[in-house]
């Protein structure tokens, strides 16, 4: 056996250092962009974040001030019709993945949701503009919901499939040993020891889609004015950036860049709460 | 009234000809004959036949993967968790066979209740919540009967004067001893006729075990008591009857002092001596 000399020993401490950096900046480049962000919102967009943007609905073109609660409101209508469908769904979907089944239609099961989750975004937009938009001859609130959840649908289920399955058997095992049936075992027993975790799911993929336009371009529509009819075009913030963003006025391009700012707040705030629910769960897995 | 309803799986009296035999027959809660059990290809039990006492302790001794936590399971149908088990054989339990089609696993297990090696209270409910959730979970709302049914079992599980004070904490903020001991309030809370005990101090430390035993010793006046056990001492300590098993079979089955004094089997006495095992 050889010990290694004081100049190979000088050589490896350098590597070590010079490795050492390359993961450090690396790490910088990863979290920068986040920082660019909201530097860059916060630059253009606060100044025209004010009561006016929260409560006033967008001024006509030429006009000055003018606000998004239309588009600010039209996001949660969809989000909420999104989460009545994607919810619901995606949980039960998870919760059959990881309870019931076989072994090769789950493996099956998983896979597609899992190619699902990989189907571009606009994709959806386009089969729900099929589907609904021509059938019923009109973009909607409705068809905007659906192409959400469709999206949400692959997220919320491999999410809960994977905090159920990491709820100790010991628990169900415990609950059928009582003469509790299967089924109330999975709901009181299984479901509520993974809660944390599965309502983490929801939030994080309605943070995701609260975000997408791509799929609403063709569905929702978006609209200028209030939204009185669920099957009538509705006005969605994501979409209202967009036509503003592209759009020749100063005044347009202020606003959009608000939205934005709110946008990325309104993502940023349901992650904190995520964080805030996951908090301890370090000790106890779920 | 508000107890488990029971209609599926009538307490049945054992047959007359065994009371009426000349010697007093002690009355029985089990009687397996025949069993076996496989998981896919492997026979983890084989071909056992034993009629188990009732209000007595039973221990099933025996070097791991013998089949004695399968052995338990199969009393009260817990092994069919197992994909792919099948069972020959059958198991009555009050005369009444646990494997015929019309009987419903839960009601089985409503009967014949189970604590685990590894304690196991409900990490999201109280220790309160934990001691009644089988009778709430089985449709139970009356406030006053959980309350009391929540006192007498915590009271016979030799808990009650030690977290009575503190029902509300979570169950899990218990020692070891403790949440082994409320994994056992929660199983007696349900009023089953038969406690299965699969190693229930394997993970418990000299004094919480002696807390156990001790209870095992009173519960069995009014219960039957089937438990696995690797500890010999404990076996010998706790049960009136013990079934040695070895590689899926029943190799002798008999009173806990004959087989610890005077088993007729090489093999038991080998195992017991601590020659293999």
């Amino acid at each position: 056996m050889r010990f290694e000399t004081a100049h190979q020993h000088t050589w490896r401490k350098i590597k070590s250092a010079l490795a050492c950096t390359i993961a450090f900046v690396s790490a910088i480049l990863v979290i920068s962009p986040l920082g660019l962000v909201f530097f860059y919102l916060l630059i253009h967009g606060a100044g025209s974040v004010n009561w006016d943007f929260f409560t006033k609905l967008p001024a006509p073109v030429g006009a000055v001030g003018g606000g998004m609660v239309n588009a600010i409101v039209g996001s949660l209508e969809l989000l909420g019709l999104a989460g009545l469908i994607g919810i619901p769904v995606g949980v039960l979907g998870g919760v059959y993945l990881a309870e019931y089944g076989s072994a090769r239609i789950n493996s099956v099961l998983r896979f597609l949701a899992d190619v699902l989750n990989g189907i571009p975004s606009i994709t959806w937009g386009m089969v729900v503009y099929g589907l609904v938009v021509l059938r019923f001859k009109g973009f909607s609130a409705y068809a905007g919901g659906l192409a959400l959840a469709l999206i949400m649908i692959p997220l919320i289920l491999r999410t809960t499939e994977e905090v159920v399955l990491l709820v100790p058997n010991g628990y169900r095992e415990a609950a059928l040993a009582l003469g509790v049936s299967r089924w109330k075992t999975i709901v009181h027993i299984v479901m509520k020891t993974a809660s944390k975790g599965i309502i983490t799911g929801i939030l994080l993929a309605l943070a995701r889609v609260g975000g997408e336009t791509a799929p609403l371009l063709f569905t929702a529509f978006g609209n200028r004015f209030w939204n009185h009819s669920l099957s009538q075009p509705i006005a969605a913030l994501p979409l209202q950036i967009f036509t503003y963003a592209i759009s020749p006025y100063d005044d347009w391009h202020r606003q959009a860049w608000a939205g934005a700012l709110v946008l990325v707040m309104g993502v940023f705030c349901v992650n904190v709460i995520v964080r805030i629910l996951t908090r301890g769960r370090a000790a106890s897995v779920v | 009234m508000t107890t488990p309803d029971r209609s599926v799986l009538e307490r049945v009296e054992p047959p007359a000809e065994l009371a009426s035999a000349e010697e007093p027959v002690p009355a029985c809660s089990f009687q397996v004959n025949n069993l076996s059990i496989w998981y896919g290809d492997k026979r983890a039990i084989d071909d056992v036949t034993l009629d188990i006492a009732s209000n007595a302790v039973t221990a099933i001794i025996g070097p791991s993967g013998c089949g004695k936590s399968t052995f338990i399971r199969a009393l009260n149908r817990m092994h069919e968790l197992v994909p792919k088990t099948r069972v020959e054989g059958t198991v009555l339990l009050q005369g009444e066979d646990l494997y015929s089609s019309a009987v419903d696993p839960t009601i089985v297990r409503r009967r014949v209740g189970m604590v685990f090696q590894k304690s196991n209270p409900f990490p999201t409910m109280s220790i309160g919540e934990n001691v009644i959730v089988g009778l709430r979970l089985n449709g139970v709302r009356d406030r006053k009967f959980l309350n009391e049914r929540l006192e007498k079992s915590l009271r016979m599980s030799a808990l009650w004067d030690e977290v009575k004070d503190d029902l509300h904490k979570p169950g899990t903020s218990l020692s070891g001893g403790q949440q082994q001991r409320l994994c056992i309030a929660r199983a007696l809370a349900v009023e089953p006729e038969v406690l299965l005990m699969d190693e229930p101090c394997s993970a418990l430390d000299p004094i919480a075990t002696a807390k156990i035993e001790e209870l095992i010793y009173e519960l069995k006046t009014k219960y039957t008591i089937v438990t696995v056990t690797h500890n010999m001492q404990q076996a010998g300590r706790i049960s009136d009857y013990t079934a040695f098993f070895y590689l899926g079979r029943l190799i002798e089955f008999g009173p806990t002092t004959k087989i610890f004094t005077n088993p007729s089997e090489r093999q038991t006495e080998d195992y017991i001596t601590g020659r293999f095992g």
